[in-house]
């Protein structure tokens, strides 16, 4: 998987932490427990991502942030002040709806001013607001249209601007670009952030995509069954995840699991693997036997042609396998290729083009290479 | 994808699949629909006789002539006899009252089973659908049971203390609505949940995440959006109930002359079959204002959506 470039930390721009704060959230629907005590504190103009998969309750803490849902224990703070009982209609919080929700029986000006219009907000000022919002979102010349005739993208920047115009304190956005092809996906989450960011509005995001996270968001929270399972900014999940769901769900990766070949050791035996693992640290307080899982990406792993007996001993500084090619993949800057090991199990590697490059001949379907990777770029999961 | 999609395949020489799909029903609708509907049109034209059938042919030939007789009598009987411009105002009120009642009991009712969870939307549009099941002549039956001196209502009435004495449920107002709304109220209910079930339930979320008041959000969202199904469901019970015959006369009062009444009288009682006919005909007339409305709010919704 294709893991974007991740932007440059803007934590300079984030003003104090706390800002939103959830604490102890939990939500029940009869017995099943939705969302599990999860606590969030989210620094004021940051963009926070809460990322899973579909049902792991994300969207129910979206849906309660913004009020559509009364958790069942848990308070919700926001810019100091408690909001958990405040019904939606009076919270400082809008939300982009995952399907936009433009009242299709409103024209654009209609759809932007309606929350204006429930708070009373004097008829001009309100033409100049909407003008204001829809400027922003660079659809100043669609006021008159209905919402059917505008196009995918067109109908989410009239969501975002009706979203913004009543000056949230917190902004929610929900699966924002799962309505675009994916074509126009990557120019739009540049462009949202853009707009985001020059208004400096909080944000919560909810998303299923990890792409999406990693490219729009400052940190995010990796959410499985109802908990979160690790927060931090996309760098630090991305390199080093804690557990094997959250490497697994953030970017790709090889997994292994073995067991610790002596107490408080360093050293680990995967019978997936011909030589045994040296981790990266001593396990300290682990006992020998102890299964362990470490995780490795796949671009960290480099395939050479196999060099025979005379290779020098660097098994403190480097792993090492021998696998044969079984399928390759051109991506573009670089090449996947998956390599069957002896014990039948498959790995990813992804080798740059450049590299490649110095191999004289491609390694091609069949051929048996070697693997090495660094011991430094395995991390411990579990 | 390419090739034909099978709504363009047909054999050579033979208009397509859509073409039959739609012939079919828009014949049966000719032969049982609309021919019956000309052949009444020119009964209306005709003028009542003494034999079977009991109206004159609009053409003869006699004496080597042939004559083409379109008499207006029975329409000149209509506009000029009070008693059908009172029946048709009757009609016209019952069947508004009617529908504006069920559309008031009916739209909660259908919300609710809309926004039920999956398994209890099933039973209660079942609910709904249940009377279909006997028939309609039989549930008017048993509303004579249950609202007569004697019958359930005002035993219920008398054991609870209510009242001492049988009040009169039947062959008043009372007991013509409360058989109107009771029939019809299923076409009602039935549309307006289509409608409602199909709405994008994160409208009125989003309504109310922007700041609208529960009822705001009904007024401004809810309510809209779900206009064509009220127009179809008070349509589906307005048309039905001007030319209701059975209700009336079992469940209502003598002075509830409703238009369907006076056509039954004029057709078995009188044997004035053109006159029966030319009130239909006028009847007719008067639904399709409504309908021809109907057209066009469909049309101006749908070119929305």
């Amino acid at each position: 998987m294709n893991i974007p470039h991740i932007p440059p930390m803007k934590s300079s721009k984030l003003g104090e932490d706390g800002f939103l704060q959830v604490l102890d959230v939990s939500k029940q629907f009869g017995k099943v427990t939705v969302v599990d005590k999860v606590s969030l504190s989210i620094r004021r103009q940051e963009f926070f991502a809460l990322l899973g998969s579909s049902g792991c309750g994300k969207s129910t803490l979206l849906r309660i942030m913004a009020g559509l849902e009364t958790p069942t224990s848990g308070r919700i703070v926001l810019d100091g002040q408690d909001i958990t009982d405040i019904p939606a209609h009076r919270r400082p919080v809008n939300m982009m709806f995952q399907s936009y929700a433009l009242f299709p029986h409103m024209d654009v000006a209609s759809n932007v001013g309606y929350g204006l219009r429930r708070e009373g907000v004097a008829k001009a000022q309100i033409r100049e607001r909407v003008d204001e919002a829809l400027a922003l979102v660079q659809m100043g010349g669609y006021a008159a249209s209905m919402p059917a005739q505008l196009s995918g993208g067109q109908q989410q920047r009239v969501a975002l601007a009706r979203s913004l115009v009543k000056r949230p304190k917190l902004l929610l956005l929900d699966e924002p670009m799962s309505a675009l092809d994916k074509k126009i996906r990557q120019q739009t989450q540049f462009e949202l952030g853009s707009i985001l960011q020059k208004v400096g509005v909080t944000c919560l995001m909810v998303t299923h995509d990890q792409e999406e996270a990693m490219t729009m968001a400052d940190r995010l929270a990796v959410m499985s069954e109802g908990v979160i399972v690790q927060m931090g900014t996309p760098e630090h999940v991305y390199e080093a995840p804690n557990t094997r769901f959250s490497a697994e769900f953030i970017g790709s990766t090889n997994v292994f699991t073995g067991m610790l070949a002596s107490d408080g050791g360093d050293v680990l035996d995967c019978h997936e693997l011909v030589r045994p693992l040296q981790l990266p640290h001593a396990l300290v307080h682990a006992r020998k036997g102890q299964s362990v899982t470490v995780s490795v990406r796949p671009e960290r792993i480099r395939l050479s042609w196999p060099q025979g007996a005379d290779s020098r001993d660097d098994s403190q500084v480097f792993n090492t396998a021998e696998g044969v090619v079984e399928q390759i993949g051109y991506m573009g800057s670089y090449t996947l290729y998956y390599l069957r090991l002896p014990s039948g199990r498959v790995l990813m590697a992804h080798v740059p083009r450049e590299v490649l490059a110095g191999f004289g001949r491609e390694p091609d379907y069949g051929d048996t290479v070697a693997l090495h990777w660094s011991v430094r770029s395995l991390v411990v999961v579990g | 994808m390419t090739g034909p999609t099978p709504s363009t395949w047909r054999f050579p020489g033979l208009p397509g699949g859509r073409t039959w799909a739609i012939a079919i029903p828009f014949v049966f609708l000719l032969v049982f629909f609309m021919l019956p509907f000309l052949l009444v049109l020119k009964i209306s034209f005709a003028q009542s006789a003494m034999h079977v059938p009991p109206y004159t042919a609009l053409l003869q030939y006699q004496d080597q002539q042939l004559s083409f007789l379109l008499s207006l009598e029975s329409y000149i009987t209509i506009f000029s006899d009070d008693i059908y411009f009172s029946a048709y105002a009757s009609s016209v009120k019952v069947a508004f009252f009617t529908t504006l009642v069920c559309l008031v009991v009916g739209y909660p009712a259908a919300w609710l089973i809309a926004s039920a969870r999956p398994g209890l939307r099933e039973l209660l549009l079942m609910g709904v659908v249940l009377p279909f099941w006997t028939s309609y002549l039989v549930r008017i039956y048993a509303w004579v049971g249950i609202l007569k001196d004697q019958g359930l209502a005002n035993r219920l009435l008398l054991w609870s203390g209510v009242t001492d004495t049988p009040v009169q449920l039947m062959h008043n107002t009372t007991g013509l609505y409360m058989g109107m709304v009771y029939s019809y109220l299923p076409y009602m209910v039935l549309p307006l949940y289509a409608f409602l079930v199909k709405m994008d339930r994160s409208l009125p979320e989003a309504a109310r995440d922007l700041g609208a008041q529960p009822w705001e959000v009904f007024f401004t969202v809810t309510l809209p959006l779900s206009l064509p199904g009220i127009t179809a469901g008070c349509l589906l019970v307005f048309i039905p109930s001007v030319g209701e015959y059975v209700i009336p006369e079992l469940l209502g009062s003598a002075s509830d002359l409703m238009i369907g009444r006076v056509m039954w009288s004029d057709f078995f009682n009188s044997i004035a079959w053109p006159l029966a006919a030319a009130a239909t005909g006028v009847m007719v007339a008067l639904l399709l204002v409504p309908m021809v409305w109907f057209q066009r709010v469909q049309s101006r919704t749908g070119a929305v959506a």
